[in-house]
């Protein structure tokens, strides 16, 4: 058969057509549009036209982890610690169920992500095909948004809005699911939308002046006032602004779990983090004050734990939140101020100094006078000199003192450490501490470490764990050699589920149900055979040479496996139910 | 107390179930939701029927304008608003009950719209205790089946909810 001059033609004209996109070039194009450095993930089935175009391209790194849980919260992590949108690429199926537990993470504590889930082809969808799940369906609740591109046409725009919502506002995670068809399907690529246009979503930015100097003149008349800051302040990168406030009124300050970092930790105006294991000068301030000004905190069930305890002391409350549902939730506010908690700092910083009202000194000296009798109670003290077994509050503090002036991350799981990480180690900078307040997820310590060291490698960053927690994503320890992420775990190893411990221990007459970790690796081998240093440390007194030396060794990763004391509890504690100054300070309060 | 909350959405799928899970997930009420496409179809039109203090209500309202699909949420029950449902009643009509049961749609300004040898079909318009009245008025064990749609609620007058 002849092929005639016409066919020629539309056959070059057809030709001219397919320099349109695939949908996986076209989501790589708007991944490098918007900055996208790193990308961590696992690939299968539903992703293979999208890992293609990854090949094909040299400007962002992926990252192959283990275990889609731990790409989401490496990708977290990352987004913790720099505040850009963190992404992770999982499958359909097991690799978006695998990923749950990481967005549901991020989402608690309103962290910016995209997660790019494949789904199986349009025609499958909704026939029990292999590896299908309905995605978006099992991500709703725990995500800002969520997407299903049913049209290659849609990509770009998907992406953009994606993007724009996962940062702008309350941040929190979007799932954007894609069918394998339409990662293959092309369409014509006419750039990144420079714009996006939503009408139903308009985050608002600027506080309502009027709201804001009623703010000003309670403040301002407070005898006993009281600045209580949390994720935020962080999130909104408002700790400028926080601490130009905290300076011009010298009042004083309490960060939550997710707050730490915002007032300096040595900052002699800061009181400690505050909550059920907050210190003594903290939560009794919390109590007292007349006047507190909440900024970017949600007054969750860890903070004020008995709201009607809380609400038997008067006082008024301004609350400033990007988010109007965290305002009057659990406890009513008298002056809300809805806004980007940077913008609201900087108006109320600008009509103080526009006013040149001062505070009322003399109140306020009565009132510092009253914070520092509760300070003296030393409320965090323990057996420092204890010689024969390491308490490991004494690792967090000579870990603190030995990195102090250095720009270092502290990440951690869930638990015990965690606490004492965040009440001994003293934050100077925002974004630092990096851990899994509202959801409280063991496990996301180690990919959260190595997610940063990518991002940070002249930083020094440190993993403060369990023996239980570190068990949950262990398997990251192979990902960190083949990336040479070198990052420190500090394994508080007491051979118990500390947290859960503690509270058989104080609610349960001691009948330590399913606590006891028996049979548990030798941590040391286990870290030489996924490539690593592995030290084991058993006496208080090798504990600042054991920190030195894996300071030292900065292009490995060190697994530190420090026997600390079996019995240790975290005070201060408010057990559940109680009032936040209703303490148990130490084991002689049991 | 009774509130009727009218949500203006994008005419998306999956946006009513977002809704839905958010209900439930944080454990308020529903009592009746109806909803349909608006004049522009690009929007949906939602009417939700819950109860709850001013506290949940005000919860709820917040929750609901959080949704990346919501345009617009109106508490109809903060001012004035007419609210309508319609109702299907089939009823069993044999012997003298059909006349009966014929006056009794007519008391309720119903319309037969059905008609068999041994049913009618009743349809009636009105605030839901006008659907509960007849229902209650009329022979129970006569019906054989009601559907009712739900309230769906307006402003009065000026009060208008548009995107």
């Amino acid at each position: 058969m002849e092929i005639t001059k016409a066919e020629l033609t539309s056959a070059a004209a057809a030709n001219a057509a397919s320099q349109d996109l695939r949908g996986a070039e076209i989501l790589v194009k708007c991944l490098q549009a918007e900055g996208v450095k790193f990308i961590w993930g696992y690939p299968g089935g539903a992703v293979l036209h999208i890992y293609d175009a990854l090949y094909k391209q040299d400007t962002m790194q992926h990252v192959l982890v283990r275990h889609e849980q731990a790409a989401v919260h490496a990708a977290d992590g990352y987004a913790r610690a720099t505040g850009d949108v963190g992404c992770a690429l999982v499958t359909s199926g097991p690799g978006v169920t695998n990923a749950v537990t990481g967005i549901a993470t991020a989402y608690m504590d309103s962290i910016p992500m995209v997660i790019i889930t494949g789904q199986v082809p349009t025609a499958a969808i909704g026939l029990d095909a292999f590896q299908e799940c309905d995605t978006v369906g099992i991500t709703r609740p725990i995500v800002k948004h969520n997407f299903l591109v049913k049209d290659v046409r849609q990509m770009a725009d998907v992406m953009r809005k994606a993007f724009h919502i996962a940062r702008s506002g309350r941040p929190g995670p979007v799932v954007v699911d894609i069918p394998k068809d339409v990662s293959f399907n092309k369409t014509a690529w006419t750039g990144y939308p420079e714009s996006v246009e939503m009408r139903s979503y308009n985050p608002v930015r600027k506080g309502h002046s009027g709201q804001i100097r009623k703010a000003l003149q309670l403040l301002m008349t407070a005898k006993r006032p009281y600045i209580y800051t949390g994720g935020g302040v962080i999130l909104g990168d408002a700790t400028a602004e926080l601490r130009e406030l905290a300076d011009m009124l010298g009042f004083p300050c309490t960060n939550t779990l997710m707050g730490l970092g915002a007032i300096k930790g040595s900052d002699p105006r800061f009181l400690g983090m505050l909550g059920m294991h907050g210190t003594l000068e903290a939560n009794n301030a919390m109590q007292n004050c007349d006047v507190l000004l909440a900024v970017g905190a949600r007054f969750d069930d860890r903070v004020i734990v008995n709201p009607k305890h809380f609400a038997q002391n008067e006082r008024k409350i301004v609350h400033i939140d990007v988010d109007p549902s965290s305002i009057s939730k659990r406890v009513k506010v008298d002056i809300p101020i809805v806004g980007d908690v940077k913008e609201v700092l900087s108006e109320l910083i600008a009509m103080i100094k526009e006013s040149g009202v001062k505070p009322d000194a003399a109140a306020l000296a009565g009132w510092w006078e009253t914070i520092e009798g509760w300070r003296k109670r030393d409320c965090l003290r323990y057996d420092r000199g204890n010689q024969d077994v390491i308490k490991p509050q004494y690792v967090i503090e000579t870990l603190s003192a030995l990195t102090r002036g250095v720009d270092t991350y502290i990440t951690s799981d869930v638990g015990q450490h965690q606490m004492w990480a965040a009440q001994y180690y003293k934050f100077d900078e925002p974004r630092r501490w990096i851990n899994s307040g509202g959801l409280g997820t063991m496990g996301v310590g180690i990919p959260y470490a190595m997610g940063i060291k990518l991002a940070k490698p002249e930083s020094e960053v440190y993993c403060v764990t369990g023996e239980g927690s570190v068990q949950m994503c262990i398997q990251e320890l192979s990902t960190c050699l083949q990336y040479n992420t070198p990052i420190k775990v500090l394994a508080l190893n007491n051979r118990y589920l500390g947290m859960v411990r503690q509270w058989q221990e104080l609610d349960y007459e001691g009948r330590y149900s399913h606590s006891y970790m028996d049979a548990l690796p030798n941590f040391v081998k286990l870290a030489e055979a996924y490539g690593h240093v592995g030290m084991l440390i058993e006496h208080p007194r090798d504990v600042e040479p054991a920190l030195r030396e894996a300071r030292k060794l900065k292009d490995r990763t060190v697994f530190m496996d420090f026997r600390t004391d079996p019995t240790e509890n975290v005070f201060p504690m408010v057990q559940a139910g109680k009032g936040i100054t209703e303490m148990l300070l130490g084991s002689e309060d049991l | 107390m009774k509130h009727i909350i009218a949500v203006l959405l994008e005419n998306e799928p999956g946006a009513l179930s977002r809704v839905v899970g958010l209900f439930s997930a944080r454990g308020y009420n529903i009592e009746s939701l109806n909803v349909a496409p608006t004049e522009d179809p690009s929007l949906s039109r939602m009417t939700i029927q819950t109860h709850g203090s001013d506290d949940v209500i005000e919860q709820i309202t917040k929750h609901l304008n959080r949704l990346i699909e919501v345009v617009k949420v109106v508490d109809l029950t903060e001012g004035a608003y007419t609210e309508r449902e319609l109702m299907l009643v089939k009823v069993r009509a044999v012997g003298k009950e059909r006349e009966e049961m014929k006056r009794m749609a007519d008391i309720f300004r119903g319309r037969i719209i059905d008609v068999t040898e041994k049913s009618y079909t009743v349809e009636l318009t009105g605030d839901q205790s006008k659907n509960d009245a007849f229902l209650e008025a009329i022979d129970r064990t006569a019906i054989l089946e009601t559907v009712r749609t739900g309230g769906c609620g307006i402003g009065r007058g000026e009060r208008v909810l548009r995107a």
